[in-house]
């Protein structure tokens, strides 16, 4: 075990698929020699080269459409976009195409996108979203969201491993600002396996990225306030854990639904849907849903602290599911 | 015939006041965010003030612009107000944007500016658009699209160099070749020396000036507006120029060799071979270029001092200006 922050155990996850296989290569704006924008792939470039660490042209189709067809030909691309937001000017490959190619003719596209998204830097409406959900709608995507660097390193192993096209969503926030044991070896956690971040017996909290840390800090309060809180970090989005989901909420009975993205339509709409369907009988009180508002996300430091989730709206959320 | 003759006193001297402004501006911002009480990303102009200057020297008030996310200059060419972008910039509630966008979002449309644009490649299909509707009108606006060498390789720009061709549209590319697709070079990321050849297998002219050269961009933008704005078609036009600061401020810049821009600097600065070109020509007063730069130094100075002072957006703006509230 080595301590690692979660930035560098995604670089130590790509140095060692890039070490093991042969088929792995990565590709991005000003990956190489830059390490690219968040430094996630510094030095790999220096250690493998310029043809599996490539430097690409701006231009995010260029990006997706070459590493389909890459992935067709028998490799592993990993690629990165410089922020998530960019993935926009690509939508069409890889929805179209990477998304589809198993269902209509049999061979999956083994693709990995890196997506450094969320907000909290005044990043502004065109640097700071979380587009997961977009994803999770399309059939043929897979939609990963750690929130650990333990997490991060076994997942990002697993998505590599993966035939399917994968889009792996790496919260900035959460770059720097945490560090844990990692095991220094490679290993891999299977997609769709949520984790309980947080045991607890009277309300459930479903969420993922960044905001695990969110309502861990929530829970503390709770926790002194009498109310025992368990918080189920889903890690993958598609395919999520139901069962995961739905046991914890058949043991406490009250469901808080907690994402930084925005709230119609977000990814708690369909998690709300699934337990209202699958455990309304179970259910003591009215699931709630906590995200930020429907708007771009503001940049002036206020306006964001009020778009994303604090910890202090989760408590609030939390009292009225335990008070109902 | 030398341009200067060609440009009228007003022309030479609204040039330098917006050169030097956009140089007060970025040299300010790039000390102020050291202080760190600008929040989010920057993305400086200096060093490229002769392109936002010519170019818009030929622009009318009900022209358009669309930018990029390295905008100030953009901005200030085109005639937004420096207060307003400051307090944008500080996030504050007196900003153009009302503290939403930020530097990468600042947009007036009341002055044509149509707004910097924090995706790469944005703003040429834009640009069509703007192009159409005048066509359309025929009311003689144009419209002209700001992008680097590193948006030249965005689709986006590709696809509207066919569009405004086989529609003719009066409009002008401008492709700001900085020789980085932010830390990338030129020479890596396109297989060409002058972007502006990329125009011939699309049949519109390509131009290629040292956009260093406040007069050479000056005389070359006014000969593709006044195509644009006669039906002649679109152009592009492509300034050779450099970027006195990182891709973005905290840029650590490992990937070029910082004596680039200690020899731009020191031989090929816009504001420095204006003035020796037009006091030496006796065109205009190196006094009242003084005056000038003493007054931008103080606007400036009062900008930050306003933007300080400026409250906050309230929480509560979050959820004006869209549709829904839920």
């Amino acid at each position: 075990m080595a301590e690692r922050t979660y930035i560098e155990a995604i670089t130590e996850c790509l140095r060692q698929e890039l070490r093991r296989d042969q088929r792995v290569f990565l590709l991005g704006e000003d990956i190489g020699g830059f390490g690219g924008a968040f430094k996630a792939t510094k030095g790999l470039q220096e250690e493998f080269g310029p043809w599996r660490v490539i430097d690409m042209p701006l231009s995010e189709t260029a990006i997706l459409g070459s590493a389909t067809g890459a992935a067709l030909m028998g490799l592993r691309p990993v690629a990165e976009m410089q922020f998530a937001d960019f993935v926009s000017c690509a939508y069409d490959h890889l929805v179209t195409v990477a998304a589809k190619q198993h269902f209509r003719v049999g061979d999956a596209i083994p693709i990995v996108v890196r997506l450094p998204s969320g907000g909290g830097f005044s990043g502004g409406p065109f640097h700071s979203q979380n587009p997961e959900s977009t994803f999770a709608h399309i059939p043929g995507l897979k939609v990963v969201c750690p929130s650990t660097p333990v997490d991060a390193k076994g997942l990002l192993a697993a998505a590599i491993a993966d035939p399917n096209p994968v889009l792996f969503f790496e919260h900035k926030h959460l770059y720097r600002s945490i560090r844990e044991e990692v095991p220094e070896e490679r290993y891999t956690i299977p997609l769709g396996q949520a984790r309980i971040r947080r045991a607890g017996d009277d309300v459930t909290v479903v969420t993922w990225g960044a905001m695990t840390w969110t309502a861990a800090e929530a829970a503390v309060t709770l926790e002194a306030e009498g109310t025992s809180v368990e918080i189920i970090d889903l890690r993958t989005l598609q395919p999520w854990d139901r069962e995961a989901v739905l046991t914890s909420v058949r043991k406490t009975s009250r469901l808080l639904v907690l994402h930084e993205d925005t709230r119609t339509a977000g990814f708690g709409a369909e998690i709300a849907a699934t337990v209202a369907e699958l455990a309304f009988e179970q259910l003591d009180a009215p699931i709630r849903r906590l995200a930020a508002p429907d708007t771009p996300v503001p940049f002036s430091p206020p306006l964001e602290k009020a778009f994303i989730p604090q910890a202090d709206d989760v408590v609030r959320a939390l009292q009225d599911l335990a008070a109902y | 015939m030398t341009v200067t003759a060609e440009l009228t006193q007003e022309q030479l001297l609204r040039g330098y006041r917006t050169m030097r402004t956009i140089r007060e501006f970025e040299e300010r911002l790039h000390i102020e965010i050291a202080n760190a009480q600008i929040p989010g990303f920057v993305h400086l102009y200096a060093g490229e003030e002769a392109v936002a200057a010519g170019v818009c020297a030929s622009l009318a008030d009900t022209d358009w612009v669309s930018s990029t996310h390295r905008g100030h200059g953009h901005a200030i060419a085109k005639g937004c107000d420096v207060k307003g972008m400051m307090a944008e910039i500080y996030g504050r509630a007196t900003g153009l944007c009302k503290g939403k966008g930020g530097s990468m979002h600042i947009a007036d449309f009341r002055v044509g500016m149509l707004g910097a644009n924090g995706i790469v490649g944005g703003g040429p299909p834009l640009v069509c658009g703007v192009g159409l509707a005048s066509k359309v009108r025929g009311d003689g606006t144009v419209g002209v699209a700001f992008l680097g060498d590193g948006a030249s390789n965005q689709g986006t720009f590709l696809e509207s160099l066919n569009l405004s061709a086989i529609w003719k549209l009066p409009v002008v590319f401008v492709v700001e070749n900085n020789g980085y697709g932010e830390a990338t070079g030129q020479a890596y990321h396109q297989s060409v020396a002058d972007t502006a050849k990329r125009a011939d297998g699309f049949g519109l002219p390509g131009i290629t000036v040292d956009g260093n050269d406040f007069f050479a961009v000056a005389e070359a933008a006014a000969e593709a507006i006044a195509r644009a704005r006669d039906g002649h078609g679109p152009t592009l036009l492509e300034c050779k120029t450099t970027r006195f600061f990182g891709h973005f401020e905290g840029d650590t810049q490992t990937y070029r060799d910082l004596s680039e821009v200690t020899e731009a600097r020191a031989s090929r600065d816009c504001l420095v071979s204006f003035r020796a070109r037009v006091t030496r020509a006796g065109l205009i007063d190196a006094g009242v270029l003084d005056a000038m730069d003493a007054e931008i130094r103080q606007l400036i100075d009062e900008s930050v001092v306003e933007a300080l002072a400026a409250p906050f957006p309230d929480a509560s703006q979050l959820t004006t200006d869209v549709y829904i509230k839920y």
